[in-house]
């Protein structure tokens, strides 16, 4: 199960919308082994693409630094799909390469960049093998020490 | 001494779950060979062939101390003792669909 504050949850959204018709991107890190997305990163789509989402790779390694600096981990690991459901693509499966992280999928194709609800769903993925997972979101950001 | 290279989580279980191994070579091309002979099969990982030629597969970056090779050389990187080397797979993806099969849904979605 993913365990989400909702402010988390929020920006999310907020980060797909915004970038609809584009694809969004970006991770939740936390401590490591925590299993708690604690730290809202958007990252830029370097392939600005309603089709395809990549981290720029020297983004990408700013990150994982970052991360690592801070004894962090990709807890979450989310993009949004602006014409299809939130389910993991061929692609997507592919290229998944976190085994530990929640794979988070939102789909803005019913409102794009207007207000109204997304579809926000969350999976596991494993050596191409795809287990989706209950979400809960939390009203309470845990405070960080 | 030698070449640290930095393992990420999908390849340590080449690495008995280290996160950093160490290297020798003077080019990238050399470290990744002597990763192999210690920690066989990871190679493949890291490097397909491409027209006959051996290349860094598409969605895996490395680094060396902290430049994208793609930019300095590729596997011919050079690297000398005490350089830093980082293996990280591209954060990638996407719906998988053609432009024109995204235009179609679009346009069968009423709210957009």
């Amino acid at each position: 199960m993913l365990r989400i504050d909702q402010a988390t949850y929020d920006a999310i959204v907020t980060h797909a919308k915004k970038d609809h018709p584009d694809e969004a991107c970006g991770v939740v890190a936390g401590p490591e082994g925590s299993d708690r997305p604690e730290r809202f990163i958007p990252m830029v789509n370097a392939a600005r693409s309603p089709t395809f989402y990549e981290f720029d790779p020297i983004d990408l390694l700013h990150l994982y630094k970052e991360m690592d600096a801070r004894d962090e981990e990709p807890v979450v690991v989310y993009h949004s799909h602006t014409a299809t459901e939130a389910y993991p693509s061929r692609t997507d499966i592919g290229l998944a390469s976190e085994p530990n992280a929640h794979y988070v999928l939102v789909s803005t194709r019913e409102h794009g960049n207007s207000a109204g609800p997304v579809e926000f769903r969350s999976y596991r993925i494993i050596d191409g093998e795809v287990t989706e997972e209950e979400v809960s979101v939390v009203d309470e950001a845990r405070s960080q020490a | 001494m030698a070449i640290e290279v930095r393992i990420p989580t999908i390849l340590r279980t080449y690495t008995g779950g280290e996160k950093a191994v160490t290297g020798e070579g003077d080019t990238l091309s050399q470290v990744i060979d002597h990763l192999e002979d210690n920690h066989p099969g990871i190679k493949d990982r890291l490097i397909e062939a491409k027209d006959g030629q051996s290349d860094l597969r598409r969605f895996v970056n490395v680094y060396v101390n902290d430049e994208d090779v793609r930019f300095t050389g590729g596997l011919g990187t050079s690297v000398t003792d005490g350089d830093q080397v980082v293996v990280l797979p591209a954060v990638a993806g996407g719906c998988g669909l053609s432009r024109a099969q995204l235009q179609t849904l679009w346009a069968s979605t009423a709210n957009v």
